[in-house]
């Protein structure tokens, strides 16, 4: 396949995310969109790879991978701790610092 | 001896005494401030002695004490100059002041407005500095070490008239005396300033030298004069030594300090206001006789301010019951006088006539402090009367005093102010207005004879009209009398006056009698008093056969006065002699007959209350509060207007920036969201 289709895959999957960080109010589905954002720089590194014959964008992935893992770790703790804190995870209730 | 020590021994004391007076029980300060003083008098004494002893055209000694200034062309050094006139001045400042320190010991030793005696050093502490000060404004060999002088008297003025300063009275009339002071200041600035431009100095040798030459050119030779026209360069600046004159003398315009200036001390009134710092005018004028002498104007103008104020401030002195008002407008009457000497190159007169009103006019006020200090504050003559038999000393040295003040026959007056009459007009061979001045130096020494033998048979002779105190107070009348207090008004408590603590040396309270002061008091009297009288004989007019020494003074001023000499040689006036002896003897009688038993005023309150007071007040008074008001207008509502819009505007800004703070998370997002993008597009377009 044409490496523009993966990049076009690549930048509908990264729209899809943003728009769900934008639009979805569960902070885990945030989390999860954020990861889609992840995977669709993931999917573009390993198409241009390909398309240039160098391992450089595979290598990249694997970067890439442990900083989504290592950012989830923490990013689930602050929800869990939310959740703990205020019985709910809708991040339009975590309002404390209005004007 | 060098002269400095004449400055340097009030100023230890003044140190001394406003540090660690507070702490010295009662009389030490006062013992301080009078070694001090003597220590001066001793010190000038001997240096007249020495300055005696040199041939005639020697007398002139210059002492630098140090470098003051010196800023490219313009230096200035403290240094002194002992000369006939210094030396003369320098007697009286700190020979009378010596007086008056003696005097103020056992004046100030019981104060009812200073019932702890917190005040008591600050007093001693003052007194001297006026004594340095003043001992500089007479010791100084140029202009502005001389202006040190004459601010640093009208600075202890300030301090000394406002010594009671809880008094409202008192705080105001000091800052009048102070505030009218500063405007002849002024004056006398500017002169000082067209002085140096035209001559590039200021000591007196420089300017005097070159006083013909560099002074006699058109005013409009110094930039910014042109509008002068073709008036003479010191013309125009012995004019602006004359404002300072005016001012530091009492005469009219400036006068009207003085009289509110009673509010402080008698003794203070008697060295400031009558022996010592109103005489400083009169001093700089002479001094700077070189520079009157080129411009016949300015002599003439003196003398008419100097015969208008004496006859003005004589007739006030008609008008008024408080005893101390009627000696301070006729000092101001005196001074008018040696102005109207000044004013017609009679400077030898002038001065001669400051040292006898130096002795009777110092030896009247304290005599009226005596008085005062009796009657527990009393100062309404109308409630006097009868003292010559209870205060004996008090009497006899308030009668050769005021003997001497009316000019009675043979007395110091007499001769000083018929001196200056037949001076003045003698001058009026120059000019015809001169003949016009000396009339009413005639008419006001009638005037001064009435008021003051008035005054005498008002507080002295007849029978006794002042209230007999039961619980030592005097009567509450006292808070209606017009005029300067000295005590029980205000905020000073009353009450701590009846413990039995208090010093009781006015023995019998209880019965309300009037005894005399204490020696302390009394002898500076006698010794004013015998000056008084015998001051005098040395200025006795050249009538043939008349031993040269009885015209010792005359001739020791004369080398001074080159062109002034002439006039003093001529033959004696015997018409104006005769018309002396008649109104100095007529006057003081007839005035003692109307006197006795005088239970008001000779004139209405209407004439007392005819002064430049109210025009001032509506004038330049109303007019610096509307301008203060306005000032205050623009502080409070621009000014701040700007500081608080300031904070308003950021108030503004931030109650914007606030609406940002949504806290909603997904906002923030979308924020983040769209700056991405901005950034992101940035770098692909460009």
């Amino acid at each position: 396949m044409p490496i523009p289709y993966y990049l076009a895959i690549s930048g509908i999957l990264f729209t899809v995310g943003v728009v769900g960080v934008l639009v979805r109010r569960n902070a885990i589905i945030i989390f999860m969109c954020i990861e889609l954002m992840l995977n669709a720089a993931n999917l573009a590194f390993v198409a241009a790879a390909h398309s240039l014959g160098k391992m450089n964008g595979q290598v990249f992935v694997f970067f890439v991978m442990t900083v989504a893992a290592a950012e989830v770790a923490v990013g689930l703790a602050i929800i869990v701790t939310l959740f703990r804190n205020r019985e709910t995870i809708d991040v339009d209730e975590v309002n404390l610092m209005k004007h | 001896m060098p002269l400095f020590l004449i400055v340097l021994f009030p100023l230890l004391g003044f140190a001394v005494n406003g540090l660690i007076g507070k702490r010295l029980p009662k009389p030490i300060p006062g013992a301080i401030a009078c070694l001090a003083v003597l220590a001066s008098f001793v010190v000038a004494l001997l240096r007249f002695f020495d300055l005696a002893s040199r041939p005639e055209n020697a007398r002139a000694i210059n002492e630098t004490v140090y470098n003051w200034m010196s800023a490219g062309s313009f230096k200035v050094d403290v240094s002194f100059l002992f000369d006939q006139l210094s030396a003369i001045m320098i007697l009286i400042v700190t020979g009378v002041g010596f007086l008056i320190h003696l005097y103020s010991v056992g004046y100030m030793a019981d104060d009812h407005n200073d019932p702890q005696g917190t005040l008591y050093a600050r007093y001693f502490t003052f007194l001297n500095l006026f004594i340095a000060f003043m001992s500089v404004l007479v010791l100084a060999d140029n202009y502005l070490l001389m202006f040190v002088g004459w601010e640093g008297v009208g600075l202890c003025s300030y301090f000394l008239i406002g010594y009671w300063f809880q008094l409202d009275e008192a705080a105001e009339a000091s800052k009048k005396a102070f505030i009218v002071n500063r405007i002849g200041d002024f004056g006398f600035l500017l002169g000082m300033m067209l002085m140096f431009l035209a001559v590039g100095s200021l000591k007196y040798a420089d300017v005097f030298a070159a006083a013909s030459t560099k002074l006699g050119v058109p005013a409009s030779n110094i930039a910014g004069l042109a509008g002068f026209g073709g008036v003479t360069l010191v013309t125009v600046i012995t004019l602006l030594l004359t404002v300072g004159a005016t001012g530091k003398s009492a005469q009219i315009p400036l006068y009207v300090w003085l009289p509110d200036a009673m509010a402080g001390p008698t003794p203070v009134s008697a060295l400031i206001h009558a022996a010592t710092m109103v005489t400083a005018g009169i001093y700089m004028v002479a001094r700077s006789a070189v520079l009157f002498e080129l411009s016949p104007a300015t002599k003439l103008l003196i003398c008419g301010i100097g015969a208008l104020t004496a006859l003005a401030a004589g007739l006030t002195a008609l008008a008024h019951n408080d005893i101390k008002k009627v000696l301070a407008y006729s000092t101001v009457s005196q001074l008018g006088f040696m102005f109207m000497a000044v004013g017609a190159g009679a400077y030898v007169a002038a001065i001669f006539h400051v040292f006898t009103h130096a002795f009777f006019k110092a030896c009247l006020f304290l005599g009226a402090g005596s008085v005062i200090h009796a009657l527990h504050g009393e100062q309404d003559m109308r409630k006097m009367g009868g003292l010559a038999t209870k205060m004996k000393a008090t009497h006899i040295t308030f009668l050769l005093a005021g003997l001497a003040l009316a000019a009675f026959p043979l007395t110091s007056g007499f001769f000083s102010k018929d001196e200056i009459i037949a001076q003045v007009f003698n001058a009026g061979s120059q000019n015809s207005l001169y003949t016009i001045f000396g009339g009413v130096g005639l008419l006001t020494a009638v005037i001064t004879a009435l008021y003051t033998g008035r005054q005498y048979a008002q507080v002295f002779l007849g029978e006794s009209r002042f209230a007999h105190a039961t619980d030592g107070h005097s009567a509450p009348a006292l808070s209606e009398v017009e005029g300067a207090h000295e005590t029980h008004e205000g905020q000073v408590t009353h009450e701590v006056h009846e413990a039995p603590a208090t010093a009781d040396a006015h023995g019998a309270h209880s019965t309300g009698e009037v005894h005399e002061s204490p020696t302390i008091m009394t002898l500076p009297l006698w010794i004013l008093a015998v000056g008084a009288i015998f001051a005098g004989y040395l200025g006795v007019p050249h009538i043939p056969g008349v031993p040269a020494q009885l015209h010792g003074f005359a001739t020791w001023l004369d080398p001074l006065f080159p062109r002034a000499a002439g006039a003093a040689e001529s033959s004696v006036n015997w018409v104006l002699l005769g018309l002396g002896v008649l109104i100095g003897a007529g006057g003081w009688i007839v005035g003692r007959t109307m006197g006795i038993n005088a239970d008001r005023a000779l004139l209405p309150d209407s004439a007392a209350n005819l002064s430049l007071d109210k025009i001032y007040n509506q004038t330049v008074v109303a007019g610096g509060f509307a301008l203060t008001s306005a000032l205050r207008w623009v502080d409070d509502n621009v000014i701040d207007g700007i500081v608080r819009g300031v904070g308003t505007v950021i108030m503004l800004i931030s109650g914007i920036l606030r609406l940002t703070q949504t806290s909603y998370v997904r906002n923030y997002a979308l924020g983040m969201a769209l700056g991405a993008a901005v950034i992101i597009g940035y770098f692909m377009v460009r």
